[in-house]
């Protein structure tokens, strides 16, 4: 069983790398929209696992995104940042019961699952666009970058998510 | 010593969240005022393969297109070669004072605030740092790092980027900067107000510089203001070169850069 949890981590974590810097890098949509989809990895991963090594994968995920699109480490101090503050956001989305044996993902209803995604997506491209523009004279590009760009995000991450979901209706 | 330990028990994840966050934090402000980071640049063996391996398919897609380019370049050229006065059919290279090498973009970007192209010539094919990169039309960027097999590239839309440029026709000089707003306009800063200018004025490159030959075409002038000193124009370019379309490249060696660069640093350590 860890085992297979571990093996599917790893070829999300893999896919997720690739589709990030083959294609959403080079979307260009608008001339600037490229989504960051591989923010999925810390939304999809599981809740019940060890909180550091957690951080510690994060922390691989956005150096390998970094690596290949030339961005110092901004893309690092992101996912880290939205890896260690996923359960202070799961508690405030699903409140007390996530820390239940049984509580899962799929489980809970498609208004928080958008919450929740939506604020790390805002963590995450906040943090992301801060580093990038590093000047709060520009405030108003920050602000208007993440809302834009997480806007385009969210929306292809809700696809992915329903593409791959494994929930028989 | 009991309760130290215990916070740091206590907090471990905090802590290493502190860490890992510097490790970043280190990586993005450790680079040179000017230069991207030595670790972290996509100029290395992994990423380098893979964006050639996936140019290999993409690059099917535009060939007809890339053939058509490069035929208008050669018949340009060839009309240039034989319009000379002093045509030889092989030039003197001893006397040469740049050296053209040529090659592919396997990795572009230009949506950023700091944007690097990666190509498919490094140290292996003679690439060092501070050589210029051109397309046929225009300029594109400056070799930034090389590995064996790749090289990046610090496009001309990056706002670390400062290259020496000059209007063609007055030989005014400033810097060529970029405001990160549009991928199609650059801006040409620290001209004085007397130079004469106007709408449509070619702007090249100018001779300041060891890294471009002079006359290289960048683009021309769309827009021009006086800045906040009103002493100096600040003036919008719109480029020649289409940069979210850049497949052939020409690297640009200075032959002679060694001996400028020499020559200026004794200079420098004489006025002391």
């Amino acid at each position: 069983m860890i085992g297979n949890s571990f093996f599917i981590n790893a070829l999300r974590f893999t896919l997720l790398v690739l589709v990030q810097v083959l294609v959403f890098n080079r979307l260009d949509f608008f001339g600037f929209i490229n989504p960051m989809i591989y923010v999925l990895f810390v939304y999809w991963y599981p809740i019940k696992e060890n909180r550091s090594t957690f951080l510690i994968i994060s922390f691989l995920l956005g150096l390998c995104v970094d690596i290949f699109s030339d961005t110092l480490a901004i893309n690092t101090a992101a996912s880290v940042t939205i890896a260690y503050f996923r359960p202070v956001l799961m508690r405030f989305v699903f409140g007390v019961n996530y820390e239940f044996q049984s509580f899962k993902l799929n489980n809970s209803t498609k208004a928080q699952q958008i919450t929740f995604l939506a604020l790390l997506i805002v963590i995450h491209h906040l943090t992301y666009f801060t580093l990038e523009i590093f000047s709060f004279a520009n405030g108003s590009l920050i602000v208007q970058k993440t809302l834009i760009i997480g806007l385009a995000t969210l929306i292809l991450c809700l696809l992915l998510i329903s593409l791959f979901s494994t929930k028989k209706e | 010593m009991q309760q130290i330990i215990n916070f740091l028990i206590r907090y471990k994840t905090f802590l290493l969240y502190l860490l890992l966050l510097l490790i970043s934090f280190v990586f993005t402000f450790q680079s040179h005022s000017y230069h991207q980071s030595k670790f972290l640049n996509s100029a290395n063996y992994i990423s380098g393969s893979l964006y050639a391996f996936s140019d290999n398919f993409t690059s099917y897609f535009a060939l007809r297109e890339e053939n058509e380019a490069l035929l208008k370049e050669n018949e340009v050229l060839r009309h240039q070669l034989y319009n000379q006065e002093s045509y030889a059919a092989s030039p003197d290279s001893s006397k040469a004072a740049y050296k053209v090498l040529r090659g592919k973009v396997v990795k572009n970007s230009f949506s950023g605030q700091r944007n690097y192209i990666t190509i498919d010539q490094g140290k292996s094919d003679s690439i060092a740092q501070d050589m210029g990169v051109i397309t046929d039309k225009g300029i594109l960027g400056i070799v930034e790092n090389t590995s064996n097999g790749f090289a990046s590239v610090q496009s001309i839309l990056n706002d670390k980027s400062k290259i020496n440029a000059k209007i063609k026709n007055s030989n005014h000089f400033g810097s060529l900067v970029w405001d990160t707003k549009k991928y199609t306009t650059v801006q040409l800063i620290d001209i004085p107000r007397l130079a004469p200018l106007s709408i449509g004025d070619t702007i090249v490159t100018g001779a300041m510089s060891s890294i471009f030959p002079e006359n290289i075409p960048i683009g021309t002038i769309s827009k021009f203001d006086l800045d906040s000193s009103k002493s100096f124009y600040f003036i919008d370019i719109a480029l020649f070169n289409d940069m979210t379309n850049v497949k052939n490249v020409y690297i640009i060696q200075d032959l002679n850069r060694a001996e400028v660069l020499e020559l200026e640093a004794e200079t420098q350590t004489d006025d002391r």
